[in-house]
């Protein structure tokens, strides 16, 4: 098992750079692939390692599949990549039709990302109080005007670790093994937060303890030798130490949703706060509706270790914390056997399908397979709850959350999360609802509604929100490949002094 | 209680007419992967019997797979299948298709080989009927009306504790459960909302399915001084194949997985076609029939109350037998998309696919029969979406409604028909609504 050089992982993976409180985002089109690929010889991407005193400014830089075979990557690299990525976010009217891109949020209507406007590459800026804009310029150089078109330059804001609707945002994270400590593989019957390091990066086991698919190129195809050797196959390895990122952005409606519950409530601003907390499964400084669990779980750690300590395992039914809470929902911390399997023999019976006392109990999958390390940003003017509910100003408002997500395998990661646990409407045995906040409400076949929102209560009966409007609309949107440090210098050394088949620059 | 049945029909299509067939399938569909209920060719929204149907062009793409164990290549022209899941006996539900879509049969089936227009159709389907090795009902006597009953008493019952929301507000729980049994009361007598009491299970059925339940063990048992007996060299033979048996599972062709992707998740349930061919040899093929031997008796009399071992997400699914045996057709339809089927497939089933799959050319490679296999999730999604078929016509008679949904509404409609209930029972039953 390779182990881990942080040399060669850009830092996104490791860190958040939280410190570094503003940030910007470039979308660009390759307009001069010979100056695109010296800009990228010049780049300072920041690595994964730790520096001692901390940086306080980083570069990262991603490339969507237009992007890579702009810049002349080998065809035959291609054929390693995973088919999400080839395809992109909004290549299929079906792949938009899963990820619940449909009405408002349909590709066809966003800013970028959609027909046509689906960038080359992204430049992510991050800097400490301050710097930014001149961090901006260090970054471009000279090179960069004859390299690209900015096809948008999209900014972030800092609320404080508060997204739009008021909530304290990315308390919950996988935790990555990065040392490898844990055997993956087999069965792990509880719910852990510790997870393979292949489930995030490209060239190492996955929690199938199997390799995921990566892109792979002939020893011909690398003649200074730039790649790692994969294995011992004798081909040269890109994706070794990449990943992939999901960038959504996600407009957030914030009148809208505290208006709804304002309604909801009646006015009462302690009800509205209530009910919000039951959509989201946390109070809006973060604290979970469900209590801390007696035993500690893998992976679990500090600062957050107090919000995190927790499964689902003793709420099957939903009353502390509605099945449909966003956060149940994107993390329904479930393991491989359905909660309170214990022991040889109810782990048998539980694999011919009995012991269990309701058909509920085990119809959600087992949630490592389908985690992903969040790392958005978001933008637009805060705005508190309680200013939310007063009436609106007459300039148009544009705020919501530039969602980005890491990880290995798009379709069980990201895709999976996204169409079976936050969009789908039968998620736990629900019905007639989708996500609280994400959910676009679009009608299905068969179901008199998609836009409820339903709260089980002690009594046994379940109070049902209806006619949810849409609070999230999606305003574009890409999957890119985030190449390891070699890989970016791989491809900086494309050009005319590689000689095999090669992609015609766009 | 009325057992489900299914009918199956594979015919050779006619040489030069594949091109106006699928454009004739396609008519039904009102677009890629949605078909119209009331098409003028088969109106299945009429046959009230019917739970799922299916057209598919068994057009294998893998047939060449074979040829791995170093026999010639074989080749199997074109058929067209058209699959039934139903209440009742297959004689009835023919009949009633028959009325109902004659014509559009015989529109359909001229395109095949054989076929002549002013013949008997029934017999003609009959002659071509194929029976399933292994077939799993999600509820067994779970019927097409039960499950249109159920599901609009148990709308009517969610909508008016909606308009009472007020007056429920006040209310301990019994008290609300006595006023929705009130209402389901009212609503009855006034003609809406039946609740059709469960016929009588058919006799004949019911020695069968006990003759069946017996006969079965019993023989297993008779044979088991043999089999003990046969136990080292079969594990012999299997060990010897297990590690050479070629594993073929490359990337699927992008165009036959955008053609796939394109019919799929228009519904909260999903079709699933796949075709291959059982690996060459007498030992595989024996394996194949015990194992859906097997599969066939546990579904018929252990897994027929809502799930398939741990799996809760398929309505029906059914293996048959194609060519002598040396091909398998798999035809299911389950809930959610397929992304979620599968990693079902690897997390929870995985043992009892192998057991199955495990006899298909190139199929990822399984240790003791059971294990390994599907654990190669990269190769056995792979492997699966190479041999799925692109469905050509897909009809659901419940769309919107998951297999789960269809048991809650059972369970809705059990708690409203028993005269008692403890505190702790009425809780739980209003937790269904």
């Amino acid at each position: 098992m390779p182990s881990i050089d942080y040399e060669d992982v850009q830092g996104l993976v490791r860190f958040g750079y939280g410190k570094m409180t503003e940030a910007c985002y470039f979308l660009l089109l390759i307009e001069n692939a010979f100056a695109a690929r010296g800009w990228l010889k010049s780049a300072a991407v920041s690595s994964a390692v730790e520096r001692n005193p901390a940086p306080n400014t980083a570069m990262q830089v991603a490339f969507t599949w237009a992007g890579l075979q702009a810049l002349g990557i080998p065809r035959s690299a291609g054929t390693g990549f995973s088919a999400e990525f080839l395809a992109g976010m909004a290549g299929d009217e079906s792949r938009s039709r899963r990820l619940g891109d449909v009405g408002a949020s349909d590709p066809n209507r966003w800013q970028w990302g959609g027909p046509g406007t689906v960038p080359h590459v992204l430049v992510m800026l991050y800097a400490e109080p301050t710097l930014l804009d001149g961090w901006k310029q260090t970054i471009k150089g000279a090179q960069w005007a004859t390299a690209f078109r900015e096809l948008a330059c999209l900014s972030t804001s800092h609320l404080d670790g508060v997204e739009p609707f008021g909530f304290a945002d990315g308390i919950s994270q996988p935790t990555l093994d990065w040392e490898q400590q844990r055997t993956p593989g087999g069965d792990d019957v509880r719910f852990g937060n510790l997870l393979a390091l292949g489930e995030f990066l490209l060239g190492y086991p996955n929690e199938y303890a199997k390799y995921t698919e990566r892109p792979l190129l002939t020893a011909s195809d690398d003649p200074h030798g730039i790649l790692a050797a994969a294995g011992d196959s004798g081909q040269r390895d890109f994706g070794l130490n990449g990943t992939y990122l999901v960038f959504r952005d996600l407009e957030q409606d914030v009148r809208s949703f505290w208006g709804f519950l304002h309604r909801q409530a009646s006015g009462d601003p302690e009800r509205r706060r209530w009910l919000a907390a039951r959509m989201v499964g946390r109070t809006l400084t973060g604290e979970p509706l469900m209590p801390t669990a007696d035993r500690p779980i893998a992976g679990v750690d500090s600062p957050h270790e107090g919000l995190n300590r927790f499964t689902y395992d003793a709420d099957g039914a939903g009353i502390r914390c509605p099945l449909g809470a966003h956060i149940r929902r994107a993390n329904p911390r479930t393991g491989d056997f359905p909660a309170g399997t214990t022991g040889f023999w109810s782990r048998l019976s539980r694999v011919f399908g009995f012991g269990g006392k309701r058909l509920e109990e085990d119809v959600i999958a087992s949630a490592r397979f389908h985690r992903i390390l969040r790392r958005g940003r978001e933008y637009g003017e805060g705005l508190s709850p309680d200013d939310a509910v007063k009436s609106a100003p007459a300039v148009a408002e544009d705020r919501g959350l530039r969602f980005i997500c890491l990880n290995a395998n798009l379709a069980r990661q990201f895709e999976f999360v996204q169409n079976a646990w936050i969009m789908g409407t039968k998620f736990a045995g629900l019905t007639e609802e989708s996500d609280a906040l994400l959910g676009n409400r679009a009608s299905l076949p068969g179901c008199s509604a998609t836009d409820t929102f339903s709260i089980p209560q002690e009594s046994g009966l379940t109070r049902r929100l209806t006619a949810l409007p849409r609070f999230v609309t999606v305003r574009g949107g890409a999957y890119f490949f985030l190449p390891s440090l070699r890989a970016v210098r791989y491809l900086s050394r494309l050009g005319n002094e590689t000689t095999s088949s090669r992609v015609a620059s766009s | 209680m009325i057992p489900q049945s299914s009918f199956m029909v594979v015919a050779p299509v006619a040489a030069g007419q594949e091109e106006e067939l699928r454009k004739l399938l396609a008519s039904m569909n009102d677009r890629v992967g949605v078909v119209d209920p009331l098409n003028r060719l088969i109106p299945f929204g009429r046959l009230e019997r019917l739970h799922f149907s299916r057209f598919v062009l068994l057009d294998d793409a893998t047939l060449d797979d074979v040829t791995v164990y170093g026999g010639p290549r074989v080749r199997y022209g074109l058929s067209l299948a058209f699959l039934a899941d139903f209440d009742g006996p297959a004689d009835e539900f023919l009949a009633d298709l028959l009325q109902r879509a004659g014509d559009g049969l015989r529109r359909i089936f001229a395109h095949c080989d054989g076929f002549a227009p002013d013949g008997n159709l029934l017999r003609w389907m009959k002659e071509r009927e194929y029976r399933a090795a292994a077939n799993y009902v999600n509820w067994r006597g779970r019927t097409m009306r039960q499950i249109r009953e159920e599901a609009a008493v148990r709308n009517a019952l969610v909508a008016h504790l909606r308009t009472q929301a007020t007056a429920v507000a006040a209310m301990d729980p019994r008290g609300v459960r006595d006023m929705l049994v009130n209402f389901v009361h009212r609503e009855q007598q006034a003609g809406r909302l039946p609740l059709t009491p469960e016929p009588r299970t058919p006799l004949g059925w019911r020695l069968r399915n006990v003759a069946h339940a017996v006969v079965g063990p019993l023989v297993a048992l008779l044979l088991l001084p043999l089999l003990l007996l046969y136990l080292p060299l079969f594990v012999y033979q299997l060990r010897r194949r297990e590690r050479s048996d070629p594993e073929i599972a490359p990337r699927p062709d992008p165009e036959h997985a955008r053609k796939l992707a394109d019919i799929e998740d228009h519904d909260a349930t999903n079709q699933f076609s796949a075709l291959g061919s059982a690996k060459p040899g007498r030992f595989r093929r024996w394996l194949l029939v015990v194992a859906l031997w097997g599969l066939d008796y546990a579904a018929r009399h252990v897994y027929s109350r809502g799930h398939l071992t741990r799996v809760t997400t398929i309505h029906f699914a059914r293996w048959v037998f194609l060519d002598d045996k040396q091909r398998l057709l798999f035809a299911s339809n389950y809930d959610g998309s397929l992304e979620s089927y599968m990693d079902d497939f690897i997390n929870k089933v995985g043992w009892g696919l192998n057991l199955v799959f495990s006899n298909g050319v190139g199929y990822p490679r399984t240790d003791w029969l059971v294990f390994g296999g599907a654990e190669d999730e990269k190769k056995f999604k792979r492997f699966l979406r190479r041999h799925e078929l692109a469905t050509d016509v897909w009809y659901n008679a419940r769309p919107g409604l998951t297999a789960v949904d269809l048991a809650r509404n059972t369970r809705i409609r059990e708690g409203l028909e028993r005269p008692r209930l403890t505190d702790a029972e009425i809780r739980q039953w209003l937790q269904l609504l």
